[in-house]
């Protein structure tokens, strides 16, 4: 958390309010955001998915234009903590709070979302790509709040997967990859987006691997293991409770094969 | 939200009665329920939102009350388990855990009735799948869950069954 003294937003409260009980952070003044009328939307328009900021996880997980045309999304959406928490917890804190174990960063990362911030000088947007800067910071400057989540609308030939190893129901990540691809007509990857969960400092966006299978066809099962092998390179874990950091790595190798075939099989049935 | 010792006021139903309160802003609904209000039904049994011992209705949806301030509850309703019985008769999720035997130790009771309650509200017939990921919110150190689900099964059969005899037409 940034300076111990500075006023915060209050979303949905469900990674704040832990914070603030085991008194990691300590603001001197909490700004619900709550009150805030019309940010609480899913809807497609103007070539995006957009998302307010203060739509419940329970919304995603309930929405069958995510579970239709996003099934990434609908993926997060089912393991994201435990139901309790998702009726309170919001996409945009699930983004702004900045914790590389939170699930939504990864996929925004595949995905190449944008974030619509408002501040005192008017409105901004950044893209997903540089937004995760440190373990719980992000390119939001203190006085804006997030408002809008847009995601690129999902073209026919696409299809995503979001898969997460957890060691119960209900807990963050040992690891997670989120795989977005596209296909060509001749059925070949047009483009393929990579981030990773809980395996580094913050969410990661693995680049070398979403370069790696550009143009080639998803029959190719070396091309897809060059993937995992890429993915896994990109991940920088640390050992902890939830497992070393070797087992991580392997783990992120396996997960983005999973995913990407997942993500494969949903292409060529049209997104589902 | 001021910090500090500046109070704020609030208006609350909780199990349908109406209570004015002034409360420090950082007060958390769970303490506000128990301290408070002296309702002491609802449990608290961790300090890292995990555990769901406190869980209550917000407006119809399932919350953690130790991870929600006093304060967003303001012109909001709360359901709390001692909001479940009517008139002296058990709620049949209620008889639920009693009958198939849904507790060891009854700490988390209170939390899983409340969320099965939530589940049933949206799915009066869950498989048993369904219930599992329902109630993940709530941990149970001493049933193994087995009898907490058949617990629910009872209550959601039970209910069903009331609803319908009502739409029988009285003869
Ligand atoms: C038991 C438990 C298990 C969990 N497991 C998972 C899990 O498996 N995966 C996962 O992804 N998450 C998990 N979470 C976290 C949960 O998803 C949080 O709800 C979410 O990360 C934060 O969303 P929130 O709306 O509750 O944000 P808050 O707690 O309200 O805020 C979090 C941070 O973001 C800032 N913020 C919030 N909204 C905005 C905004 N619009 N603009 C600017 N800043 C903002 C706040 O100031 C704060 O710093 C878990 C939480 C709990 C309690
Ligand atoms: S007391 Fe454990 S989740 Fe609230
Ligand atoms: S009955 Fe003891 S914790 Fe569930």
């Amino acid at each position: 958390m940034k300076g111990g003294d500075d006023a915060k937003v209050l979303a949905g409260g469900q990674s704040l309010i832990p914070l603030l009980k085991l008194r990691l952070a300590s603001p001197t003044r909490l700004v619900d955001i709550n009150g805030i009328p019309g940010l609480e939307y899913i809807r497609e328009s103007g070539g995006y998915l957009r998302m307010g900021a203060l739509t419940r996880m329970a919304d995603l997980e309930a929405s069958d234009l995510i579970m239709k045309r996003y099934p990434i999304i609908h993926d997060a959406s089912v393991e994201i903590a435990d139901p309790t928490v998702r009726n309170l917890g919001t996409v945009g804190g699930n983004i702004s709070h900045g914790d590389p174990a939170n699930d939504l960063p990864a996929i925004m990362l595949a995905l190449e979302a944008e974030f619509v911030a408002e501040g005192g000088s008017g409105s901004r947007t950044m893209k997903a790509e540089g937004f995760f800067v440190d373990t719980f910071t992000t390119a939001l400057n203190h006085n804006e709040i997030l408002t809008e989540i847009r995601v690129p609308m999902a073209s026919p030939r696409s299809g995503g997967s979001y898969l997460k190893l957890e060691k119960r129901i209900g807990d963050f990540a040992i690891a997670g990859s989120a795989v977005q691809l596209s296909l060509n007509s001749r059925g070949e990857c047009e483009r393929l987006g990579v981030g990773l969960t809980a395996v580094g400092p913050t969410a990661i966006k693995a680049k070398k691997a979403e370069e790696a299978l550009k143009g080639k066809k998803l029959t190719d099962e070396g091309a897809i293991r060059r993937v995992g092998e890429l993915a896994a390179e990109a991940a920088s874990p640390t050992t902890d409770l939830r497992g070393p950091a070797d087992y991580k790595k392997e783990m992120v190798k396996v997960l983005t094969i999973r995913s990407l075939k997942r993500a494969y099989q949903r292409a060529q049935r049209g997104g589902m | 939200m001021e910090g500090g010792k500046t109070k704020m006021h609030i208006a609350v139903t909780l199990n349908g009665k109406k209570y004015d309160a002034d409360v420090e802003p950082r007060l958390l609904l769970v303490h506000f329920i128990r301290e408070n209000l002296g309702l002491t039904g609802t449990h608290i049994g961790c300090d890292t939102s995990n555990c769901g011992a406190c869980t209550v209705l917000v407006d119809g949806k399932a919350v953690k009350s130790c991870t929600v301030l006093a304060v967003q509850t303001n012109g909001k309703e709360v359901l709390t388990v001692e909001g479940l019985a009517k008139g002296g008769k058990l709620h049949p999720i209620q008889e639920g855990f009693w009958e198939k035997h849904g507790l060891q130790c009854g700490f988390c009771t209170p939390g899983m009735m409340m969320a099965a309650y939530a589940l049933l509200q949206k799915n009066p017939s869950p498989s048993e799948e369904e219930i599992r990921r329902g109630i993940s919110g709530n941990l149970c150190r001493c049933t193994g869950y087995v009898k907490i689900v058949e617990s629910i099964q009872y209550a959601a059969d039970k209910m069903m069954m009331a609803e319908r005899k009502m739409e029988v037409p009285a003869k």
